[in-house]
């Protein structure tokens, strides 16, 4: 069922109907455009902020932090922590550099640590093949994030890079599940009204698991089964 | 600014009410039915869930994917405005203690955010000195209150079962929906270790009604208030109606400054400053009702010095600000192999828990004196930021399609390992009661220290006894048992006495309460069991600040119930005269 649809069929109390619709409505507009970086401009119009957050928004610098070059390797490493494969796009197909760039502003605390991981990926590349890090190889680049990307057998002289990445690899990950995109490859498919009517019957049978007569008794009961997501 | 000048309002009110969460909407909601002309005033702006909620928004639609800020300290899209932090309103603690202040300044409090545990207090919890010699009984039981849980599950809406315990009584409920799976997996665990668990109680509406509110669309988003009213949030349940009824001026942004008395010291009134103008205001009425949450009505009372009232208002007794507790909390996550992998479908479900665990031991052959209720967590829950952070630590600690992974890595297995683990998180939360005692309290900070209205801040002074930290390890060792017997694998880190087993700052659960206790004896309280003053017949504290104790409950219901027995005793009182 489409959302309106089902939005429509589940609000018969009609109170307030109107506003959910509505939100409803921008929502599934917003998703089509670049959702990275909300403007100022909207956000000062949107009902659901308080004169405050507005104010703050409109206080953060409209510069970006990260320069062109920064820019340039956290988008490498992006598509390395998050290539495109057979379920999903990349981390910068899901815009994944642009959070970023958005979350030091809005975090200030993650700038120095990735401002800094970033001098010191780039010195270690100098080192070893005379370049920086987004001018190597594939080969060149995957060497080196293989010495950093696993903290347990990493040497102690590339703790500091180890520290880098992880934060790296958090970031990716955070912006990119908290996109369209992601939501699809997760098979995330909540946030919509919809009737809960229990765990599947198939899912309840896979793992030996039953209602009891007393719950099936007392709890709300909807005609239709929970369905499950199509895959 | 020009001349400073204080603005007087001709209108006098029967009733001026100084904060509109559960224990204000409720005074508002009552006294305007009634007829009444109320004042409503509220430090913080207007909100209507149906206008102002971020429901059903996606991450995306924030720029920061949903992340806290100390505008929203529970996420982007939370109900509350404001919380731990408000530029220009600060607190201060004593030296070696411990304290969270949580303030929402809007239209419905904290109302709008809160996780709808509408739990009623059961005969025990009104009578604990006379079960352990410790703390104070109320001078009520519950015989006195249960009429009107009756009138407030009625009228608001609540959903539960009925299960015959003896100290969570049972109520008018609304079907529970139906348990998820990790539900069903925490229930089998748990009640195989003899450890109840039972359908959650929470003021939201599988059912519709009345016209005025939709039912739950089942959407996990109460804490961002419900477009559709679905839930209780005290704007749309309360307040929204009280406007309707025409009796209710509202006056938002509006900061009480103190509350002004007569010569018999009477109240007559609240002194305010408006946020938007930075002018100074009084408003005028026949009764004071006040309810700004427990420590701002603590504040509010022990800045209202006059001399008939040298030290504070209703504050002969010295009371005022004492006895200050808030629910204990410890927690304990984990992740449960079992659910590896597994199958997806939407279980968003209501805002919170479908199931949970009251209380089920005897506290006398255990060393602690109160009990605890657990809260459980876990699902398929919609990513926001933070989402798989730290994903490292959960690989090292399970085996990943059946082996040891080098945690860490990056590519197509680590998008294999996000979507392997979905789902697969859990989490426990104990809510225990803390015993009250005369050392932890509030006060005016004796510095001088004011807030950028002038108003002399709160200095606080709370500290954990052994009580709280035993019935914590408690909280703790059965967390491990119920995690265990599941086959879950704890992922939070490991407590101990050194970290006083996890136990959360006093104020942090935010289900503070006992500033200005009631009692039969004014000698040892501030109130009747009225919620009216000893010392000032005319003046009425209906939030958190009235209770004598918190019982192993959240506290909201009983809130809710105490304000609407009080606002019909001033109704009655008011048309014999006696006030």
């Amino acid at each position: 069922m489409d959302r309106r649809k089902s939005i429509k069929a589940l609000l018969v109390g009609g109170v307030a109907g109107g506003a959910l619709l509505e939100a409803c409505n921008t929502a599934d507009k917003k998703t089509e455009a670049n959702a990275a970086a909300a403007e100022t401009s909207a956000y000062a119009n949107d009902v659901t902020r308080m004169q405050e957050e507005k104010d703050y928004m409109k206080g953060l610098s409209p510069a970006n932090f990260f320069t062109p070059d920064e820019l340039a390797t956290i988008t490498v490493l992006g598509d390395i922590i998050i290539p495109r494969d057979e379920v999903s796009g990349s981390a910068s197909d899901a815009k994944v550099a642009e959070f970023i760039e958005f979350i030091v502003k809005d975090k200030p605390e993650h700038q120095t640590p990735l401002r800094g991981g970033l001098r010191w990926l780039d010195l270690h590349s100098l080192e070893k093949f005379e370049k920086p890090f987004k001018d190597l190889t594939e080969k060149q680049q995957l060497e080196i994030v293989d010495s950093i990307a696993y903290p347990k057998k990493a040497k102690p002289e590339d703790k500091q890079g180890v520290t880098f990445f992880t934060l790296m690899r958090n970031l990716t990950l955070t912006g990119f599940y908290t996109t369209e995109i992601g939501f699809k490859d997760l098979g995330y498919v909540g946030n919509r009204p919809n009737q809960w009517n229990g765990v599947p019957d198939e899912v309840l049978k896979q793992y030996n698991l039953a209602y009891t007569d007393k719950e099936l008794k007392e709890c709300i009961s909807f005609d239709t089964p929970t369905p499950l997501a199509k895959t | 600014m020009g001349t400073l000048q204080i603005k007087k309002s001709a209108k006098k009110y029967d009733a001026i009410i100084v904060g509109s969460g559960a224990g204000g909407g409720m005074a508002a909601y009552v006294l305007s039915q009634a007829g009444l002309k109320v004042a409503l005033v509220e430090a913080g702006p207007m909100f209507d869930p149906a206008v102002n909620s971020a429901q059903l928004k996606n991450p995306w639609e924030s720029p920061r994917r949903g992340a806290s800020t100390k505008f929203r300290p529970f996420g982007d899209f939370d109900g509350a405005w404001h919380g731990w932090e408000i530029e220009g309103e600060p607190y201060t603690k004593s030296e070696g203690t411990r304290w969270d202040w949580f303030r929402p300044r809007m239209i419905g409090g904290r109302t709008n955010h809160w996780g709808r545990i509408s739990l009623r207090f059961g005969p025990k919890d009104f009578k604990r000195k006379s079960y352990d010699g410790l703390g104070d009984d109320w001078p009520i039981g519950y015989e006195d209150v249960k009429p009107y849980y009756d009138k407030i599950d009625k009228l608001i809406g609540v959903f539960g079962t009925n299960e015959g315990l003896p100290n969570d009584p049972d109520g008018i409920f609304l079907p529970p929906p139906k348990p998820r799976l990790h539900e069903l997996f925490i229930k089998k665990s748990a009640t195989g270790i003899g450890i109840p668990v039972i359908p959650s109680r929470l003021s939201i509406l599988t059912k519709q009604i009345n016209k005025d509110r939709g039912a739950c669309f089942f959407c996990s988003q109460c804490g961002r208030s419900c477009k559709v009213y679905g839930d209780f949030s005290s704007s749309s349940v309360l307040v929204k109606p009280a406007l309707a009824t025409g009796n209710v001026d509202l006056f938002t942004n509006a900061m009480a400054r103190e509350v002004l008395t007569d010569k018999e010291g009477l109240a007559t009134g609240v002194s305010y400053i408006d946020k938007t103008d930075l002018q100074e205001y009084q408003v005028y009425g026949r009764t004071v009702v006040l309810a700004g949450s427990t420590c701002e009505t603590a504040r509010l009372l022990l800045n209202s010095k006059s001399q008939r009232h040298p030290n504070g208002l209703i504050n002969s007794s010295d009371v005022v600000g004492k006895y200050l507790h808030d629910s204990t909390g410890a927690g304990m996550s984990g992740i449960v192999p079992a659910l590896f992998d597994r199958k997806r479908y939407n279980e968003d479900g209501v805002g919170g828990l479908h199931v949970y665990t009251p209380w089920w031991l005897d506290n006398k052959k255990l060393d602690f004196p109160r009990g605890y209720h657990i809260e459980y967590g876990g699902g398929m829950h919609m990513p926001s930021y933070g989402f798989s952070w730290g994903i490292e630590k959960n690989q090292e600690k399970v085996l990943i399609r059946g082996e040891h992974k080098e945690p860490g890595g990056y590519g197509k297995s680590l998008k294999e390992d996000v979507r392997y683990l979905f789902g697969a998180g859990i989490g426990m939360a104990g809510r225990g009661e803390a015993v009250p005692r005369i050392d932890n309290y509030c006060q005016i900070d004796p510095d001088g220290v004011v807030d950028k209205y002038g108003i002399p801040v709160l200095r606080f002074n709370v500290k954990h006894s052994d009580y709280e930290i035993n019935q914590a390890k408690h909280m703790n060792e059965t967390f491990k048992e119920i995690m265990h017997n599941m086959g879950a694998i704890v992922t939070s880190k490991e407590n101990s006495k050194d970290n006083l087993w996890g136990l959360d700052n006093p104020g942090n659960v935010i289900h503070e309460a006992g500033t200005a206790r009631m009692g039969n004896d004014p000698k040892t309280s501030a109130l009747n069991k009225f919620n009216q003053g000893h010392d000032c017949k005319n003046l009425f504290c209906v939030d958190g600040s009235a209770f004598v104790s918190q019982g192993d409950k959240n506290i909201t219901w009983t809130i809710l119930a105490l304000s609407m027995r009080a606002s019909e005793y001033i109704v009655d009182e008011m048309k014999k005269n006696n006030i």
